[in-house]
């Protein structure tokens, strides 16, 4: 164990100060000491996507990522996509595409999904397969999840969005 | 709505209308509270030392560096498990206890549980459970289900022979009409040796439990079990306790496919919480998932029919090794299930099956999606290919002649009801655009004419 140390970053908008040791990962302190538990933890080791958040805008892994690297990021969990009722339109379409089932890796695909999109407004089918290439899911099979996701890009490209999106996109 | 002949309805009534699902506005907000989202003040945590041996005896367990680790809270062995050899099927009455909830003598598997470690926290735990020094004597062991039942063979289980035992066999039989006279008047003879790799669930969310002890003596267990009553049972019956002492509380599970179902981990961590007054959460690692929790049987098949040159089968004989690994947990229940399908929906007038559920030093296997029966479906419909191309007959009509009717009698003796392979057949064969013969298509499921 290292000494601990003093991380100063943003969660969803609001300045946060957290003390950790410095290789405790982002998803351990988002869970354990932020109770961001949205955030899963199916593998701890990289391979499953389920902890995917958006750091300074970009998809990353939490699990993978040590918190001293966090210093002074923007950090972005699926708590912060909604406000109570009002879903996110990538949210919602999920909800309507049937693309979740246990719902367990759901998190993780729709802030891939949103990394994605912010990148790439209306990526093809191919490049919406690559962007959630490392997010595994057993229970639908993905068809419904890619659905979801074309249905979420034409949405967001019309401008359809909730007011907890337009606060914060 | 129209999907090729098949009407799907739409409109006014439930029947074909979209229904939300249910939970769905939880998942897609990070707002259902899985197991491993349950935090709790002064919750401490289990980590499991594990065997890293398929066969070993155990000679000694040391745990003076463990306990130096900070953070640990107690260590728990055999010797503090009220009731720690069980069976899960004993449950409803059936096999021997046979498995450890902590091993004492003898380890079995690669990962078989020794000591469980409670610690403040997760990484304090694992920390102390590295550091537990165990002594082992490492033993022959048998990883193939026939070398398995062969003579001489390590011996996995405490009875004599590495299989279970049904009434008084160590096979599930069923005879039927006979077989072996059946067979030698038949046309053909097809033979086939099968083979299924266990397969491993997966699941993304990995099992796990939360119990809090209750200041009325009570136990709140959250659970991802997919058994809620078997695990509670479990409980109750490794701790000795009253069922009305333990709370489950259950129903979120992300991702089960079967694998849920052994109630592997609520026993100890209710334990845990009881002999240290706090609430301890015991979540497997990923690698415990892959590893140590049950998978799909593997499976191996010899299946022989004798066949006319109509395409018919006269006789079918099989002999099946279904492998549970180290302990045979829901196993015998896919003997069972093997048992009663390998004639499949079709109807096999003369037929000998022995199946063996065989205990070897691989990870124990159970439950997953039609285990059992998935296993003897491959072999089967491989099968019926088979006779197809030996007969000269198109593989849609080598079923439609096989296929089952409403009052045959299925090997193990339970008349068919309400059969509908012919039917079913005929509808698969509209959508997929392939046309029938006409006598096909002129077919029911309805009892033979006599």
């Amino acid at each position: 164990m290292t000494e601990s140390i003093t991380v100063r970053f943003v969660v969803n908008g609001v300045e946060t100060t957290v003390f950790a040791d410095p290789l405790t990962s982002l998803q351990t302190v988002l869970r354990d000491q932020l109770l961001l538990t949205g955030t899963k933890a199916g593998c701890r080791q990289g391979g499953c996507g389920s902890c995917s958040v958006l750091v300074d805008g970009r998809l990353e892994l939490a699990c993978l990522r040590p918190i001293a690297e966090v210093e002074g990021r923007r950090v972005e969990t699926i708590e912060g996509l909604s406000a109570g009722e009002s879903l996110h339109p990538i949210q919602t379409a999920f909800v309507e595409n049937f693309a979740l089932q246990c719902g367990f890796c759901t998190p993780g695909m729709v802030m891939a999904t949103k990394a994605l999109l912010a990148e790439n407004a209306q990526p093809t089918k191919d490049e919406v397969i690559v962007a959630l290439s490392g997010n595994i899911c057993r229970c639908t099979g993905y068809e419904p999840i890619l659905a979801a996701v074309e249905v979420a890009a034409s949405r967001l490209a019309d401008g359809a969005q909730t007011g907890a999106s337009r606060e914060r996109r | 709505m129209n999907e090729g002949n098949v009407r799907v309805p739409a409109g006014d009534g439930p029947v074909g209308a979209s229904v939300e699902q249910r939970d769905s506005r939880w998942h897609v907000s990070g707002h259902t509270i899985y197991v491993d989202d349950v935090i709790l003040p002064g919750m401490a945590h289990m980590v499991l030392a594990r065997s890293p041996f398929p066969h070993a005896r155990i000679r000694r367990i040391d745990l003076t560096d463990a306990q130096k680790v900070p953070g640990f809270v107690r260590a728990l062995t055999a010797a503090d498990v009220p009731k720690n050899i069980y069976t899960i099927l004993g449950l409803i009455g059936f096999g021997l206890d046979e498995e450890r909830a902590l091993a004492d003598e003898r380890v079995r598997y690669v990962g078989e549980p020794i000591v469980a470690i409670i610690a403040d926290t997760r990484v304090a735990a694992s920390e102390a459970a590295k550091l537990v020094r165990i002594d082992y004597e490492e033993l022959p062991a048998v990883f193939d289900v026939e070398e398995a039942l062969a003579p001489g063979a390590p011996a996995v289980t405490e009875w004599g022979i590495n299989a279970f035992n049904f009434d008084g066999r160590p096979f599930r039989q069923v005879r039927f009409g006979d077989a072996d006279a059946a067979m030698k008047g038949a046309d053909h003879v097809v033979e086939g040796r099968y083979q299924m790799s266990p397969i491993e669930h997966a699941p993304v969310e990995t099992t796990g439990c939360v119990v809090r002890p209750e200041p009325d003596g009570r136990f709140t267990v959250w659970s991802n079990t997919q058994a809620l009553n078997m695990s509670l049972d479990l409980t109750a019956h490794i701790l000795q306790i009253p069922t009305r002492r333990l709370h489950f509380i259950g129903g979120t599970v992300g991702g089960g496919f079967g694998g849920k179902v052994d109630g592997m981990v609520e026993p100890l961590a209710t334990l845990g919480a009881w002999l240290t007054g706090r609430p301890v959460k015991y979540v497997y690692s990923r690698d415990e998932e892959m590893i140590v929790s049950s998978t799909r049987n593997g499976v191996r098949i010899y299946m022989t029919d004798g066949v006319t040159n109509d395409g018919l089968i006269v006789a079918r004989k099989v002999r099946s090794y279904i492998d549970c690994g180290a302990y045979s947990r829901h196993t015998p229940y896919a003997v069972q299930k093997h048992a009663a399908n390998l004639a499949g929906p079709y109807f096999i007038p003369n037929a000998a099956f022995d199946i063996y559920c065989v205990y070897t030093n691989r990870q124990p296997s159970s439950a997953m999606r039609g285990f059992g029966v998935t296993e003897a479906s491959f072999a089967m419909e491989v099968q019926m290919d088979r006779i197809a191309e030996l007969t000269g007959l198109d593989p849609w009509t080598v079923r439609f002649r096989n296929a089952y009717h409403d009052g045959d009698l299925r090997p193990h003796r339970k008349p068919v009801e309400d059969a509908t392979l012919i039917e079913a057949m005929q509808a698969a064969a509209r959508l997929v655009g392939h046309r029938l013969a006409p006598e096909l298509l002129a077919m029911s499921s309805k009892p033979r004419e006599v």
